[in-house]
């Protein structure tokens, strides 16, 4: 067992798991979930935000039991290999902040940096614009570490704070299951939450069993090779460091080919599935996620598995993502296949400000007196 | 050269991506090539350390500290 999770961090594990995640994403876009959305971080956790009543729109509404899933696989992983560690502290409400405006970008988008490459593996030309933001916005964020930004040090916790994102998400997994509903309508009439869509991407889903099995996967394989969409470029730009960019390119050369077997490739800008054809909100929207994501440490999809291993200040940067996705749809800021709502555009921007301001702001005060010489 | 009494400790512990490596190059650049110490709480900082010092070509060790790792990286070779 030893030697499997040792190789799994080497770079043939990195590689495997970009392909694991690169089949099973359009796998499960052919067994329902909805296309080009195999796995989208943002967009279930947008799911699950309406499945709870946080917003009210009414195609974007189911549990997706992945989310949950990549929590507790990371979290079965950690334990097995020792790195199970409580802790927090890192400044964990400018985290949440970080998380609700990451959202907002992502669904100014309609996508977290894993769906911008499915997009693309799928055909979807107008990611290409998604991604150019991405890197743009993990640019920004690169300009900021080198000044100094820093949210500060974690520390360690008591034990059962390790518990909370594991135990949540398993609760999740039980609402999932059983679908309670919890509202009554003026008539009486047992109504949600739990919300389920009965249009749109959100009545879109493959069977829970699979969905579960393919997020416990995906949540072990990626605690095990640290998989990051984010630190993929990062580590390309700041350290000349292919590591975890050979996991984003196996995703996407495997996502592909998965697409053209399965006949769900179909390139171009128009008509595209569960997305818009307007550029410039389409690089904004990911240019104000990729900076938020690279001021937290890490893609939306290594949060989570970063909460399951313990990392409390990640818990809060998922917290904050699904209360963000409440606030995108009830304020009507969220984007739709018609294009960026009204209001998508200034929320961006004043994102991009809050945001700037935190990657100019924050300072580990202590940071260069801690050399010990 | 220097001893072990002299040499170089960098705390990286509690830091998030990219911090513990950014702050470990810091190090380094400061030491002037000689050998420094890096201390991480993470197995991922501690691996991303050990890889980032690799590609610099400097050898490293790991030793642990109580719940830490100390990743020793070796003096820059002529």
């Amino acid at each position: 067992m030893k030697s499997i999770l040792k190789l799994l961090a080497s770079k043939p594990g990195i590689i495997l798991t970009g392909a694991v995640i690169g089949v099973l994403a359009p796998v499960l876009v052919s067994l329902g979930n909805p296309a080009n959305m195999g796995i989208c971080v943002a967009c279930f956790e947008r799911d699950i935000a309406g499945a709870l009543g946080l917003h009210r729109a009414a195609v974007v509404q189911y549990l997706r039991p992945e989310i949950p899933a990549f929590v507790l696989g990371s979290f079965l992983a950690a334990l097995l290999a020792g790195e199970w560690k409580p802790r927090t502290g890192s400044a964990p409400v400018v985290r949440f902040v970080l998380g609700a405006f990451s959202m907002i970008g992502a669904l100014v988008f309609l996508g977290c940096p894993w769906r911008a490459w499915l997009r693309l593996a799928g055909g979807d030309w107008n990611a290409i614009f998604g991604l150019l933001g991405l890197f743009a916005g993990i640019v920004a964020g690169i300009v900021f570490l080198k000044r100094g930004y820093s949210l500060g040090r974690n520390y360690p916790s008591p034990t059962a704070l390790g518990f909370v994102m594991p135990v949540l998400s398993a609760g999740l997994l039980v609402l999932a299951v059983v679908v309670p509903l919890f509202g009554r309508g003026a008539d009486g009439q047992a109504v949600g939450p739990i919300f389920r869509s009965s249009t749109g991407p959100g009545s879109m889903a493959a069977p829970l069993a699979v969905s579960l099995v393919a997020g416990l996967v995906i949540g072990f394989l990626a605690q095990r090779t640290r998989f990051c969409t984010v630190g993929a470029v990062r580590d390309v730009v700041l350290f000349r460091d292919p590591h975890l960019a050979l996991g984003i390119g196996s995703l996407f050369v495997v996502a592909l080919l998965t697409n053209l077997a399965l006949g769900q490739f179909s390139a171009g800008f128009q008509n595209q599935p569960v997305a818009h054809t307007d550029g410039l909100w389409n690089f904004g929207g990911m240019l104000l996620s990729g900076l938020a994501f690279t001021l937290a440490g890490g893609c939306p999809g290594r949060q989570l598995f970063l909460s399951g291993e313990g990392d409390g200040d990640a818990g809060v940067f998922v917290l904050g993502m699904i209360v963000g996705a409440g606030f995108a749809h009830n304020f009507n800021l969220a984007s739709s296949t018609a294009g960026p709502s009204p209001y998508g555009p200034t929320a961006t921007i004043v994102g991009l400000v809050v945001v700037a301001g935190i990657g100019m702001t924050f300072r580990e005060k202590a940071a260069q007196e801690r050399t010990v010489q | 050269m220097n001893t072990d009494e002299t040499i170089m400790r960098q705390d990286a512990r509690g830091l998030a991506c990219p911090e513990p490596i950014m702050r470990a190059k810091m190090a380094m650049n400061r030491a002037k090539g000689n050998a420094v110490e890096v201390l991480v709480d993470t197995v991922t900082a501690r691996d991303n350390v050990v890889r980032m010092a690799g590609r610099e070509g400097r050898e490293t060790s790991v030793t642990v500290e109580g719940d830490c790792f100390v990743v020793r990286i070796g003096e820059k070779k002529a």
